[in-house]
């Protein structure tokens, strides 16, 4: 036998009333009735969740959409080091590293693009961030657009979650 | 009386007919989609919305009607154009055509008129039912060919076979009840289910006849391509089968097509085996209940609650459709052909031969 085929035990015969099939439509028929009736009556236990209204709770620990972090100025707390854009399985992560003005700081990044299209969300640019400025705690996962120029996120849309 | 207010009343019956087929086809899609989802511990249908109203979904079926009116008209590069486009109309018109001989209330005066409440009360009856419901593979069989597509032609070839076989005892199955009320007129059979049978029970097409009313049921189903013997449109297996190169307004016929068999098939249901409009216990005059009371009700509600008792019945046997189709899944093709011509036709002579042996011995005396 082929690995992985399992065989299901099947009644050799059926009995009479069983082969006759009526009565076990019906108690088919009062099955399906009993669902219908139970959720026309308990509305509230459909485990539905009516989506673009009411969204589930993720659990805290779930990594969805990107974020870069803050500075307390403000700037991006990137360094343009490319070691996100280097982890990344997907390549997914685009860098242009420009000077930064501030003489503490050595770069900044001046494109940061995430194609979200691409991304297997891995978490691995979040392991290899040195600053922890890019974290995958929004809470959310990708929400649908209707281009893909929309899914590729830039730097502005990454700092202001 | 003059000629104008035959046609009048002609027109009339047509028009009301028309608005509770067609009425009823808009509701049962909505029915079909909320009672699937309320089996399947879902919410179903629930975006469509007026005013901020969306009332359980009941806008969807206006919503579905726009969306195949704006889709395009689209024709595929290989089908046969002619065919192509008739087959939705083949489709369509025999199955706008079978209601008209189901009497949906009792013969009523109207200015010294008896006017039958029946779009036509012809003296061929359930014949011309079959006939014409016979007609609609048609529609299916052209549309499968003409689309000069695979699954299209599996389809029609499956529909071909299945609605021929299950024709036979379909008709087989009716004989019974042309045997006891001694008519193929749907008025005569409707009028003859009012007499009661050992004094008690309504005498019924289902009681009279209960083997005859579960084959005829099965073979409804069959005809009407409708689950578990949905194997035409088979969507796991052929897509979606004889219409699945069809789009918008085309499509929709098919749709239909299909949803009118079903109520027509409902209507006709309730009429040959549950009475039609009769009420139980409900003479011209009033109640008349077995123990020898009576109750005297006004005509006109008389022939509300006649009409109303049609109306629910039909009601309840497109329910059932809706309600079967979400309990048992579609029978293999095998299995479809077997109990077909196996065991379907065997019941239905079997049924036709006790049937007439026991109208024999009631001829004779007995009873």
């Amino acid at each position: 036998m082929t690995i992985g085929v399992k065989k299901v035990a099947r009644p050799e015969k059926m009995s009479f009333g069983e082969s006759l099939y009526l009565l076990e439509i019906m108690k088919g028929l009062a099955v399906t009735m009993g669902h219908f009736l139970h959720n026309i009556a308990h509305n509230k236990d459909i485990p539905t969740i009516e989506y673009p209204e009411v969204r589930r709770t993720m659990p805290a620990r779930f990594r969805g959409c990107h974020r870069l972090m803050k500075r307390p100025d403000g700037s991006p707390r990137c360094v343009a080091c490319y070691m996100c854009a280097t982890a990344c399985p997907a390549k997914c992560i685009t860098i242009v590293a420009g000077e930064s003005p501030d003489p503490a700081v050595e770069k900044y990044p001046v494109r940061f693009d995430i194609d979200m299209l691409r991304c297997v969300f891995c978490g691995q640019c979040v392991e290899a961030c040195p600053c922890d400025a890019i974290r995958m705690d929004t809470g959310w996962h990708t929400p649908p657009e209707d281009t893909r120029e929309k899914l590729i996120y830039m730097i502005d849309k990454l700092l202001e979650k | 009386m003059t000629p104008v207010f035959d046609i009048a009343v002609a027109v009339a019956r047509v028009a009301v007919f028309f608005a509770f087929v067609f009425g009823l086809v808009v509701i049962m899609t909505w029915v079909e989609r909320k009672g699937a989802a309320y089996m399947q511990d879902r919410r179903g249908p629930n975006r469509a919305r007026i005013l901020g109203l969306t009332l359980g979904g009941v806008f969807h079926p206006l919503a579905d009607a726009l969306k195949f009116l704006f889709k395009e008209d689209f024709i595929p590069d290989g089908a046969h154009r002619l065919f192509y486009q008739l087959a939705p109309m083949f489709a369509l018109a025999p199955a706008i055509m079978t209601m008209a001989v189901v009497p949906f209330g009792p013969p009523v005066t109207i200015a010294g008129k008896t006017i039958a409440l029946q779009i036509a009360d012809l003296n061929v009856g359930i014949l011309y039912l079959f006939a014409v419901s016979g007609m609609a593979v048609y529609g299916v069989v052209l549309a499968g060919w003409s689309s000069n597509s695979k699954y299209p032609l599996l389809g029609g070839l499956r529909s071909s076979a299945q609605m021929i076989s299950y024709e036979v005892s379909m008709g087989l199955s009716v004989m019974g009840i042309i045997m006891v009320f001694q008519s193929v007129r749907l008025s005569e059979i409707a009028l003859g289910q009012g007499a009661l049978l050992f004094g008690f029970l309504p005498k019924w097409g289902v009681f009279v006849q209960p083997l005859g009313f579960v084959l005829f049921l099965t073979a409804l189903y069959a005809e009407a391509n409708r689950t578990p013997f949905d194997l035409p449109e088979g969507e796991s297996e052929i897509v979606a089968g004889y219409h699945l190169e069809y789009a918008s307004f085309k499509f929709s016929m098919f749709m239909m097509a299909e949803y009118i068999h079903m109520v027509v098939g409902a209507a006709v249901v309730a009429t040959m085996f549950f009475g039609g409009w009769q009420f139980p216990y409900l003479a011209d005059k009033g109640f008349v209940l077995p123990g020898g009371f009576s109750v005297a009700v006004p005509a006109a509600a008389v022939l509300i609650l006649r009409i109303g008792s049609f109306v629910g019945k039909t009601f309840f046997f497109c329910w059932l459709y809706v309600w079967i189709r979400w309990t048992i899944p579609r029978f293999r093709y095998d299995q479809v052909m077997r109990l077909g011509w196996k065991v379907m036709l065997p019941l239905s002579l079997l049924n036709i031969f006790v049937t007439g042996l026991v109208l024999l011995y009631i001829d004779k005396g007995g009873f």
